[in-house]
């Protein structure tokens, strides 16, 4: 800590000096225990990892721990000792989601085609496992000999038989029974407990007993250890070909390349699974109709929303820090704080909360303010547009009144003092004055502002859902929707389920107007740094 | 310049003490996600040292947790397999066992309406349960929204369906055709007793096809057809049979420009205000509301679903359940759980006493029937069918609600906006 002392200033050396070595005894101490406590918690990240066998995982996991270990307990380096955590969490939270949705982009990740194929298989092998109509209900017994696991099964006329995977059922009447009539023992095997038919679970449930040795009639199989019924596949996985057959109709499913089993006359198998597709996302994103139709409206909106709420927030912000910055006002801080609730709303509350003010017929503002007038705030398109607008302004000044407060607040006084002197009028020292050197320092700001409202996803959902609806698309966007809820309603909307390869596509998209949008406007406030 | 040169040093501290806070915070919240994480990975862990007791992670809802917390109670006391309970927000839970389950980090089950039955096949993720004889046991169409490309996937246990609340200060006696409800709503308004003849909420942005659905289908219009056995046909939408426009002039007629039986101003939450107090007759919903308008102190009846047209006006039936994942650890002590456990009449009845929910087992049924208003939802909805669960079904509620919502504000032309959502839902559906 003493070295972050400015070396010139003589009055705090001597005092500085002294506690400087139990400064460091202290700050080891905090160093130790908190570096402890980051490499207990990587090592049991690290041990969870080694279970679940992700390897590669684990190789980073320890490579970032070792850096961090490295970077605190060498001596020097201090800039890197500062950075450090910034850029690990930067690197996690921010690079890493941003790698992750430029590689889902690319693929076809969605509902139906969630996960790999080896997980499609045996979903569908699973699913495709069907009882044999009016087969008896077996009633069993988990028996062990030699390390396998066997099924003691009890048919309802009180029939015993015994058997194993690959060897079929075969009678075992001389089996031991219980009250119920349910065979419990068999000489030559060891019957498992509950606790133990727990802790083998998996085994058990891998147990298929063939009913006889043909392989039509099904097998025996139990889901939860003490019944049994008989399954037959209703389709059959080759693994060599890669294909499913459907054994009752002869059809059969191949690979069609695109993450899911497709039958020769285009019939699909429910589950599919997660396929690279190139730039088929892209592709659709400029071709499909739903988004070409109304692309130019929504885009023209989105621009005019987000440049629309920056300046309105900002003028009323900056309006009122300027009227609540008078020396002279008493009862500041109430008004301050006043000002500031509405920025302690959550904003997809107001969205909800403000969509029921503007009820047109029970809403509080047109029976209040307008007399019981049925107003349609959000049915209207230009009212809705209006009406997003103000809810947006209510929930986005606060913000803008704080850090104008804060800029007005370190303008030095000696240049309003000069400019009274020189005789300028209070609108001339805003304007000419207070305001440049204002934006030198809020400008950046502004920026912020802007890409957050490009993308203000919650206020727009929960108040209008993007409604009234445009008449010239078949999908659910409306007068008020921006980019981002448009790609909500193209990617999860439409079609069966929630398509994320085309929503990162869509993002990755918007995410380039932005930048760009935002690289721009920060080159034009480099000019406003001369004014300093 | 004196005041510049403390604020270097001053930022500094500041900035320290904030990193160490953040890093501090985010250390925690790493620690409790990685937590949570971590128990569905500890009974593999147990698996391989032998022994031990087995762990189920099952995910719920706020609103149904309270129901299963003395279940769970109970099956760990006769097991001694531990049920934990993970409360998620209902708004996200299914997206979030759909994303994790094929990582391995889900839980082992999962309690949610039938109608996430779909996506949950088509994404792979919930393994088929068998029932075997108890399936018997359980209300028919209990199984039947439980069964998706012919297999079991869940174990039901309660089932809901909307009614027509009636109350019966305001007009003593049960009517059969919307007509009459009309009619006799609109003489208790006349009468000065009432100031809405019917409610129904309406969504502002969606509208209500759920809460609507009797009304259509009484006019012939199901949403899809049905095969022999019950399940639905996706390659086969009814929205567009002949009566589907007319109904659509109807919902014209009812609507905001037309007789306002139906308004499109009034949300679910003002129509349970404006019922609770008195100020209509009727309101055609579930019987989640039923508790709060008897603490009104309103007197009401559970009517029959009005009809518009000649056939019967079939209400939606929600099925609540337990769903086990495809790749759970556990599967054999889950299935044990769903399938053994809490079929059982025990289980059910402890769940209705705690949930409030109709059972979907007849014999816990049969026991919370000595409530009439239980008895009166359960007649209506053995007349009702399962909401379909194919995940085609997300396509069409979109469309469907804003038309009927476009509508009910008023339309010029009813028959062109029921066709036009008819070809959109089709081209949905076929394009995916």
């Amino acid at each position: 800590m003493s070295t972050l002392a400015p070396p010139d200033r003589s009055t705090t050396r001597p005092r500085k000096k002294p506690g400087s070595t139990a400064d460091s005894t202290f700050g080891l101490l905090v160093k130790i225990t908190l570096l402890g406590l980051v490499d207990a918690f990587a090592v049991y990240v690290m041990i969870t990892l080694f279970f679940q066998e992700k390897w590669l995982i684990l190789i980073v996991a320890a490579s970032v721990t070792l850096l961090i270990n490295w970077i605190y307990l060498r001596k020097g380096g201090l800039p890197a000792k500062y950075l450090a955590p910034g850029i690990f969490f930067l690197v996690l939270f921010q690079v890493f989601v941003m790698l992750y949705s430029g590689y889902v982009a690319f693929t076809n990740y969605g509902d139906g085609h969630n996960s790999t194929k080896a997980d499609a298989v045996s979903a569908i092998q699973l699913s495709a496992q069907q009882r044999v109509p009016d087969s008896p209900a077996y009633r069993v017994s988990i028996l062990e000999r030699n390390g396998e696991l066997h099924l003691l099964a009890t048919d309802p006329d009180g029939d015993v038989s015994v058997g194993t995977t690959g060897s079929p059922l075969e009678d075992a009447s001389e089996a031991v029974t219980d009250s119920t009539g349910r065979a419990v023992e068999l000489e030559g095997y060891r019957t498992l407990g509950f606790a133990e038919i727990l802790t083998n679970q998996a085994d058990i449930l891998a147990v298929t007993v063939p009913f006889s040795d043909d392989p039509e009639d099904g097998s025996l199989k139990t889901s939860d250890g003490s019944s049994a019924y008989v399954y037959r596949p209703s389709l059959s996985f080759d693994e060599a070909t890669s294909t499913f057959t459907n054994l009752e109709t002869g059809a059969t499913y191949t690979d069609s390349g695109e993450g899911s089993f497709t039958s020769a006359d285009g019939e699909q198998l429910s589950t599919g699974w997660k396929v690279n597709v190139g730039f088929d996302n892209f592709a659709k994103a400029f071709s499909d109709q739903n988004i070409r139709g109304p692309l130019l409206q929504v885009v023209l909106w989105t621009f005019t929303f987000a440049i629309v709420s920056v300046l309105s927030t900002f003028a009323l912000g900056l309006f009122l820090a300027n009227a609540f910055n008078l020396p002279d006002l008493r009862g500041k801080r109430v008004y301050r704080i006043l000002m500031i609730l509405p920025y302690a709303f959550p904003a997809f509350l107001a969205g909800l909360v403000w969509s029921g003010l503007l009820n047109p017929e029970f809403g509080f503002v047109n029976n209040t303010f307008f007399g019981g007038a049925d107003i349609p705030w959000l049915t209207d398109p230009l009212l809705a547009k209006v009406s997003v607008l103000v809810v947006n302004l209510w929930l986005g000044f606060p913000y803008m009144f704080l850090v104008c407060t804060g800029a007005l607040q370190s303008l030095p006084e000696e240049v309003n003092e000069a400019a009274r002197m020189d005789g300028a009028t209070a609108w001339r020292t805003f304007t000419a004055i207070k305001l440049p050197l204002l934006l030198v320092s809020v400008a950046p700001l502004l920026i912020a502002s802007f890409a957050f409202n490009f993308n203000n996803f919650n206020v727009i959902y929960m108040l209008t859902d993007g409604g009234p609806r445009f008449g010239n698309t078949t999908a659910n966007i409306g007068h008020t929707d921006i980019l981002i809820t448009m790609v909500y309603e193209i990617a999860f909307g439409t079609g069966v389920g929630r398509d994320y390869g085309l929503a990162s596509a869509l993002s990755i998209i918007i995410f380039i107007i932005v930048a760009v949008v935002s690289a721009i406007s920060f080159r034009q406030t480099k000019a406003l740094e001369d004014i300093n | 310049m004196k005041v510049r040169s403390t604020q270097p040093m001053r930022r500094h501290t500041l900035f320290t003490g904030l990193l160490s806070v953040a890093v501090l915070a985010l250390t925690a919240c790493g620690g409790g996600a990685s937590e949570s994480a971590g128990t569905s990975s500890t009974p593999a862990a147990e698996n391989l040292s032998e022994g031990g007791a087995t762990t189920l992670t099952m995910w719920v809802d706020a609103e149904r947790a309270p129901a299963l917390e003395e279940i769970t109670a109970s099956f760990k006391e006769d097991t001694g397999i531990e049920v934990k309970l993970a409360v998620k927000d209902f708004a996200a839970v299914r997206d979030d066992f759909i994303t994790q389950v094929p990582t391995g980090k889900g839980p082992d089950l999962i309690v949610g309406p039938h109608d996430w039955l779909g996506t949950f096949v088509q994404n792979g993720v919930v393994a088929p349960v068998e029932l075997g004889d108890k399936a018997a046991e359980f209300q028919e169409s209990a199984i039947q929204a439980m069964t998706y490309d012919g297999s079991v996937y869940g174990v039901p246990y309660a089932l809901e369906n909307i009614a027509l609340l009636r109350n019966t200060d305001l007009v003593p006696e049960a009517a059969t055709t919307f007509d009459e409800v009309i009619a006799n709503g609109e003489a208790a308004v006349a009468a000065g007793d009432a100031e809405y003849p019917f409610l129904v909420g309406m969504d502002p942005k969606q509208g209500d096809p759920y809460h609507l659905y009797p009304l259509q289908t009484s006019m012939g219009v199901p949403v899809f057809g049905q095969n022999d056995d019950g399940s639905y046909n996706a390659d086969e939408l009814l929205l567009g049979e002949p009566n589907g426009v007319e109904f659509a002039k109807k919902l014209v007629e009812w609507g905001d420009e037309g007789s306002k039986i139906i308004n499109s101003n009034i949300t679910g939450d003002i129509a349970k205000e404006k019922f609770n107090a008195g100020e209509s007759p009727y309101f055609l919903t579930g019987p989640w509301n039923v508790p709060d308008a008897q603490a009104a102190g309103l007197n009401i009846a559970v009517d029959n679903l009005p009809t518009v047209g000649e056939e019967d006006a079939q209400p939606f039936i929600g099925v609540n359940g337990f769903f086990i994942s495809s790749k759970s650890a556990n599967a054999l002590a889950a299935n044990e759980f769903a399938v053994n456990y809490l079929s059982t009449e025990e289980a059910q009845d402890a769940m209705y006493a705690v949930g409030g929910r109709p059972p979907a087992l007849n014999a816990s049924f049969d026991k919370a029937s000595s409530d009439p208003i239980v008895a009166a939802f359960g007649e209506i909805g053995a007349n009702g069918v399962p909401m379909p669960a194919l995940p085609e079904m997300q396509a069409v509620w979109a469309d469907w609600g804003a038309t009927e919502l476009a509508l009910i504000k008023g339309s010029s032309d009813p028959e062109a906006a029921w066709t036009t959502m008819v070809s959109n839902i089709e081209e949905k559906i076929a394009g995916q």
